[in-house]
């Protein structure tokens, strides 16, 4: 039991904050400019599909770099030549836009790179178990996940409040046409934090892509429970989409790592339910088949209860 | 927009004229499968395999009944029953009298529905199904009919075959079942707790759990789950990209037990699973590919992939499915539907493997030696997706051995 937790612990913990970097992004964009990028998931999944590429030719480390690059270049340009020419129409323009961006982006993928996974895999510097416990191994590329992420969140942090430049998103997020009139280029940070969002997704994609593998329907997977992220986290508040991402990692994984059943709840208060009757599809209803809609019934609790989410200032 | 697909209509009718012209020399297998959306990979691979195996086992040899030459149609299903049943119409209209289809047994069941109802309302012009893939037990149980053949193994066959296995070896003490939450996932657990409980009551299931169809992220939870179960043998119907996550989590978990799988191979999957399941994933299948069969089998098999470098033979029953049928042709001298199913039943057959195979008459299931076969890279002539891995069988079940018995009450025609 104690080694199903210590693992659990620590797959939840890499699952969250793969999720972070993904949130991240979002959580900016999204605050900013009050639109939910739809296409956020899809620019993880080209930034997996690049590296992939590249790593074919190069190796997996300069494919680490460049692929994210890409990806934020890419979605700069999708922000000045996209997101901002459909911005006159309102926001509900530029939500079917990027509605329609993520549905283009995983038909271009199927038609570049075909439908079946590829194999991306891990360096193979980092192919071997980093330690063992309990005769089960902890893989090293696990670990360096785990570092990247954190090395990720920590320097977010830093440019946001010890920056000059994070001085300005901030105001820009929270007064935009003040920000303006001080003379400062607001579209132009839109797009840099639209890039360095999609530049963030492309790493998570690259990071990911060997270990979840990299195949068209990833950002799929993906894609709906980074917006429960940001909403439970809170718009725009990074400290909320790291805290929420580690709560949905460690949700999800120890769901299915505990296998209780509403009526093992129920028999803790001493009600026992009888094996034939009509609600029995209920009673044995256990907890790994309900974690995929976990995060789901959060987010709609803390629509009802929170709804600036745990640590936002403002309503979704 | 109107007058363009007019002109559409017009050329396709046309060609449709042309290409019926000469029918009368050749016989068309109508291939129903889907050929897009995301099963296409699959769908396309199967069409290669049954151009080939028409090519080179049948034509090139001069064809059936002196000289006729078989011919392949294929019709995109996109996987869906409703849109088969559409194709089948198309292909019954084409003049097609045999229909090849393998994907998905929610398909298979449908089309038997439909050509058990065609060939009774329109006994001058019947069809013949030919099952290449489609695993359902209830095809040739409850639901068999006579112009139904299945030339693969089905799911409890298949089980029955991987628990004669398991039976012997008495280091397995505790399985460990997970699937995909749904029909096929759930016969394959309900198959394997039936045939354990015979045969090795002794044997503990640690786990018996289903996961949603493709909609798994990260697998490592699972795998977490099953290592701490302290399981000796994994079980698993998984296929496509939840197949390569499971496969993938339990590798990199160091835990080194034996995965039984039915699906764990090309498309991908070989190469995208590579080193990490490397004598670990095991699968249950007809058709072996290592060590090489037959000088035949050797010859067939490069054959194909001189012709086709990027697929593989992943279902080496298509062959079998073909040159069985050239035979029942050539030996009730007829290429009429009911003849042909008439010298089907209870056809026994050498393959190109040189196994000895039996179409068997009480339900029209072919009778064939099911392989349990290991995922490596040592002593692999055959590779799969050009990955240097590729499947060694390790133990066979004789055809004898597989055959179960079945509830299907055959009506033939008179």
């Amino acid at each position: 039991m104690f080694e199903l937790i210590f693992f659990s612990l620590l797959n939840g913990i890499v699952t969250g904050l793969l999720l972070f970097m993904l949130a991240s992004g979002l959580t900016l964009i999204f605050s900013m400019m009050g639109v939910l990028n739809f296409a956020h998931a899809s620019f993880y999944m080209l930034g997996a599909y690049f590296a992939y590429t590249i790593s074919l030719y190069v190796g997996f480390w300069p494919g680490l770099i460049i692929a994210p690059i890409l990806v934020g270049l890419f979605g700069a340009l999708v922000e000045r030549y996209g997101l901002r020419y459909v911005h006159r129409w309102g926001h509900v323009a530029e939500l079917i836009f990027t509605f329609g961006l993520a549905f283009l982006i995983e038909e271009v993928v199927q038609f570049i790179w075909g439908k079946d996974t590829k194999a991306y895999h891990e360096p193979e510097v980092l192919q071997f178990a980093l330690f063992n416990f309990f005769g089960q191994d902890f893989p090293a590329y696990k670990a360096f996940m785990l570092l990247v992420s954190i090395g990720i969140f920590i320097m977010l942090l830093l440019v946001l409040t010890r920056s000059r430049v994070g001085l300005i998103i901030q105001a820009a997020i929270s007064q935009p046409n003040m920000t303006a009139m001080l003379g400062h280029n607001v579209p132009l940070v839109f797009m840099g934090v639209f890039g360095v969002g999609s530049a963030l997704a492309g790493l998570a994609g690259v990071i990911a892509g060997p270990a979840l593998g990299t195949f068209p329907g990833m950002a799929v997977v993906l894609g709906s429970i980074v917006f429960v992220i940001v909403v439970v986290g809170g718009l725009g508040s990074l400290g909320g989409a790291f805290v929420a991402s580690l709560i949905i990692g460690l949700l999800q994984t120890f769901a299915i790592a505990l296998d209780y059943s509403v009526s093992d709840l129920l028999a803790a208060f001493n009600i026992t339910t009888a094996p034939d009757s009509a609600l029995r599809d209920l009673w044995t209803l256990s907890l790994p088949q309900v974690a995929p809609i976990l995060p789901y019934l959060l987010l709609v609790l803390i629509l009802i209860f929170r709804p600036t989410g745990l640590f936002g200032k403002r309503e979704t | 927009m109107k007058i363009k697909s007019t002109i559409l209509a017009g050329a396709t009718l046309a060609i449709m004229t042309v290409s019926s012209a000469h029918s009368a020399d050749t016989i068309k297998i109508g291939f129903i499968d889907p050929l897009s959306g995301p099963f296409a990979a699959t769908g396309t691979n199967g069409l290669q395999q049954f151009r080939y195996a028409v090519e080179k086992l049948v034509n090139e040899k001069g064809g059936v009944l002196g000289g006729k030459k078989f011919e392949i149609v294929p019709y995109d299903n996109k996987i869906s029953p409703k849109e088969s049943l559409v194709q089948l119409k198309r292909a019954i209209g084409e003049g097609v009298q045999y229909i090849a289809q393998g994907n998905s047994s929610g398909v298979a069941n449908a089309l038997t529905d439909a050509i058990k109802k065609h060939n009774k309302r329109n006994p001058d012009n019947r069809v013949l199904f030919l099952n290449y893939s489609a695993v359902d037990p209830a095809l040739t149980n409850a639901k068999c009919n006579f112009w139904h053949f299945r030339f693969d193994a089905n799911a409890d066959i298949k089980m029955n075959a991987l628990t004669d296995i398991i039976k012997g070896k008495s280091e397995i003490k505790k399985v460990y079942l997970i699937g995909q939450d749904y029909s096929f996932g759930k016969a394959v657990a309900a198959a394997a707790v039936k045939f354990l409980g015979e045969k090795r009551p002794d044997v503990e299931i640690v786990g018996n759990e289903l996961h949603p169809i493709g909609k798994v992220k990260d697998f490592t939870p699972y795998a977490t789950k099953i290592r701490a179960s302290g399981a000796d043998a994994v079980i698993t119907g998984n296929w496509g990209a939840d197949m390569i996550g499971l496969g993938k989590a339990i590798g990199e978990t160091g835990l080194d037990v034996p995965i039984y799988t039915y699906y764990a191979a090309n498309d991908g999957i070989t190469k995208t699973i590579g080193a990490s399941g490397k004598n670990k994933i095991r699968l249950v299948h007809e058709g072996p590919a290592n060590p090489p069969s037959t000088p035949e089998y050797e010859a067939y098999h490069k054959g194909f992939k001189a012709k086709n470098p990027e697929k593989d033979i992943s279902q080496f029953r298509i062959a079998n499915a073909i040159q069985m049928l050239a035979s029942a042709m050539d030996k009730s001298g007829s290429a009429k539907p009911i003849d042909v199913a008439r010298a089907l039943e209870g056809m026994e057959f050498t393959s190109l493997h040189g196994e000895k195979l039996m179409m068997r008459a009480d339900d029209h299931q072919l009778i064939q030696p099911i392989h349990i076969s290991v995922h490596t890279d040592e002593n692999i002539t055959f590779d799969s997706d050009n990955s240097g891995f590729g499947l060694r069988t390790e133990s066979t079940v004789a055809a004898a051995d597989t055959a179960l018995p079945t509830t299907c009450k055959m009506r033939r025609p008179k």
